[in-house]
This record gives C-alpha cells, sequence and structure tokens, in this order.
C-alpha cells in the first residue's frame, strides 16, 4: 500500500539495562510514551517496521563502513550485546526478504545503499523493538545509517535518503511502518556520558516536528560535536524520518533529559499524508 | 548543560573532523574489540590462548600490554571509541560506575585522547 506511520524515539542501551537506576517518575512517563507509540503504531495495522538505526560497531567497522545500509534476511537476531548488561533476551527478530529486496532495487535506483544478508541487532534496534513489538511478531527491516565512524553522510543526503525510501515504501503493496531511532544531545560512552544539552535538544525537536528541513539540514558535524557531543551526529536518523514525511509536521509525545540513560528522551509521531 | 563550552576555533575542529582517520595501531586495538564483542569464537581464544590471539593483529607493546591487563582508561586514553570499549569493560566485569570512573582516571593518569573521534572533543576549555 504504502508508508502508513511514522516516528521517532530513544535508543541508548541505559532506558533498559539502567532502568532501575533512574528517576520512577520521569522513567515511567518515558515508558508510558513509549507504550502510546506502541498503541499508534499498532493502530495503523502494518505488515512490516522499518527502522532507521545508527548501530555502534556491532555489524560494521571501519575496514568496510557503508553511509547507508538495508537489512536483506528473513531473520535477524539480536541483542549482539550481554543480556544482563542491555537487560533484554537474546531473540530471533523476523524480517521481510522479499519486501527488503523491493525496496532496495527501487531505491538504488536513485541513492547509493549497501545490504547485508546477516544482522545482528545491538541497543541502537533491540531497545526500540523491546517497547514497540514487544513479541517481536512484526517483521522488521532494519537500516543503518553510518552516525559513529567520521566521514559521515551529510545532513542533506540523510533527509534525501529518507525521500527516496518513501518513494520505495509507497510503490509497494504492504503497509509499512518508520521508526527512527538517535541522540539527540549526547556523549554516550564517554567520561561526559550522561551530559544533555536541552535547549540545543529542544530547538532541534522545534526544528523536526515541524519539519523545516533548511533550519534541520544547517547544522555543522563541528557545530553538532561542540553543542551535541559526537552523539548528536545520529539526528540523521530523524532526518531520515523527516526526510520521509516531508511537507507533514509531528507531534513530540515526550522528551525530558533522564542522565543515567545518557540521553534527552524523545518519543514522537510524525504525520503520514497519503498521496 | 554542565559541559564547559568550546573555545571559538571551528575551522580547524572542522579539518579535523574530516581528517579524524584513526592511526593505524588504533585501528587494530579496535578491530580486536569489535571481533570480541561480536563474535563468540573470538572471545573462547581470548579466554584459551590470548596471546594468539593478540597475535594476529598489530599492535604496539603498550596496546597489547592494556589489553591484557584490562586497562579501560589507558585503551580509552589511546582512542578506543566507547562504543566499543564499554563492552569489552562488560566483557571484564567493570559495573557502569567503574566504567566511567576507569575512563576518567586514565585520561589523570596519561593526559588527554590521542587519538580518533574523541580528539575532537577536547577543544573546549578545561
Amino acid at each position: 500500500m504504502s508508508l502508513v506511520f511514522a516516528g521517532v524515539c530513544s535508543h541508548a542501551p541505559g532506558i533498559t539495562g539502567r532502568a532501575k537506576r533512574a528517576d520512577p517518575a520521569v522513567r515511567d512517563a518515558f515508558y508510558a510514551n513509549l507504550d502510546e507509540l506502541r498503541v499508534r503504531l499498532e493502530a495503523t495495522r502494518p505488515d512490516v517496521l522499518i527502522v532507521i538505526a545508527a548501530e555502534h560497531f556491532a555489524n560494521f567497522f571501519m575496514n568496510n563502513m557503508p553511509a547507508y545500509c538495508m537489512g536483506l534476511a528473513d531473520e535477524y537476531e539480536g541483542p549482539i550485546e550481554d543480556e544482563d548488561w542491555l537487560a533484554i533476551r537474546r531473540t530471533a527478530v523476523p524480517g521481510n526478504v522479499d519486501l527488503s529486496r523491493r525496496i532496495i532495487t527501487y531505491m538504488l535506483g536513485e541513492i547509493d545503499l549497501s545490504y547485508a544478508e546477516e544482522w545482528k541487532f545491538d541497543h541502537g534496534i533491540m531497545v526500540p523493538l523491546n517497547f514497540l513489538t514487544p513479541q517481536y511478531d512484526l517483521p522488521v527491516i532494519p537500516v543503518n545509517v553510518n552516525c559513529q565512524g567520521p566521514p559521515l553522510t551529510t545532513l542533506e543526503r540523510a533527509y534525501e535518503f529518507g525521500r527516496v525510501l518513501r518513494r520505495a515504501c509507497d510503490a509497494q503493496p504492504e503497509r509499512i511502518a518508520l521508526v527512527g531511532t538517535g541522540g539527540i544531545s549526547h556523549w554516550p560512552a564517554t567520561p561526559d556520558s550522561g551530559v544533555i544539552n536541552e535547549a540545543w535538544d529542544r530547538d532541534f525537536l522545534d526544528r523536526f516536528i515541524n519539519n523545516r528541513r533548511v533550519e534541520l539540514v544547517a547544522y555543522t558535524d563541528e557545530e553538532t560535536l561542540r553543542d551535541a557531543g559526537q552523539g548528536g551526529f545520529e539526528i540523521r536518523t530523524f532526518l531520515t524520518v523527516a526526510g520521509a514525511t516531508e511537507g507533514a509536521t509531528g507531534e513530540l509525545l515526550f522528551y525530558a533529559p533522564i542522565p543515567i540513560f545518557a540521553v534527552g528522551c524523545t518519543v514522537a509521531e510524525m504525520t503520514v499524508q497519503q498521496a | 548543560m554542565e559541559r564547559a563550552p568550546y573555545r571559538a576555533c571551528s575551522v580547524w575542529r572542522k579539518y579535523r573532523i574530516e581528517h579524524a582517520v584513526c592511526p593505524m595501531s588504533l585501528y587494530y586495538v579496535q578491530k580486536l574489540l569489535y571481533q570480541l564483542n561480536r563474535d563468540p569464537t573470538v572471545r573462547k581464544r581470548f579466554d584459551a590462548d590470548l596471546e594468539d590471539l593478540l597475535g594476529e593483529y598489530s599492535l604496539t607493546g603498550e596496546e597489547r600490554a592494556a589489553i591484557v591487563d584490562g586497562d579501560i582508561g589507558l585503551l580509552y586514553v589511546m582512542g578506543v571509541n566507547g562504543q566499543i570499549l564499554m563492552h569489552y569493560a562488560a566483557l571484564i566485569g567493570q559495573e557502569w560506575d567503574e566504567y566511567i570512573a576507569a575512563m576518567k582516571q586514565g585520561v589523570t593518569d596519561h593526559g588527554p585522547v590521542r587519538g580518533g573521534l574523541y580528539t575532537l572533543l577536547e577543544d573546549r576549555e578545561q
């Protein structure tokens, strides 16, 4: 059919792995909004969920780093991390190789991307799935945007990737949901872990929710690094979702800095306008 | 935001972002830890025959010692990406707070980060 749902959420491993150390009131409000995103996603009756992720050296390393890669398999597994560390049990996650192949083939006509027939999900995908498809019964198609190891794709290109992905989805008979997952400002896994630039995050979210493309692509990487840390490079996943919903705005369901989760925790839905 | 502000040196920072290529031996330190994180067979070899495993990577003596000793602070200072390093810390039994403290201690003991992505974060005023 077409794209039927689009949203974004955070994916930091602390969201599940260090859950007991967070302020219960803020944590539970965050969890409640993740569950609201799940309800909204399920209401659109998707056949498949595409996750735009920013993985962290689980499958892709500096020996062969794709700027963009899409999964091409009927089954994935995750988490690759220690189960107790992430507090998520290892499981098989269904894919849809046929739909992956059709989307990749369509997209290659307009933009370059790699594919992977083997993919072990890290927290960047497993934490969102833990909340959005807790039974792991909805087929998933993973997409990775390299946000970890520079040189990185440009923000303009990340937005354009979303535009092309949207056209590819709209050319398929299936009902397709899309969730982007990333930052926003954070300095994860460094001595500055837990630092969050709330003002920067809120300004970014205003640009994102209102889908102001010119302002979204205006950040330079040096500005992002200065104001939002190396974790801020993950805004590329948000920009891909914005590109896939160009012309529409969204709704911010939740935002709050949760330092022990090392990120400003975010849940938002973007309106999907049907052509 | 509690973080210290950066100095205004955007041109130099931009140059360094575009040229943030790892020194070759740091690449192999990270490659070893990346494979250790994701491949159970490499983990078995790590436990059973570490010397043999390390022999397959192009490492300096300091890098080899830091891995053998589980010196998270020194590995951080060498420039190992935290998204790789935090899993190695967990593998050798460090809790999250210990991991963060080890990186800070590493900077205290060995000075600023020497290579990799995090050198770009050091333009802030101390």
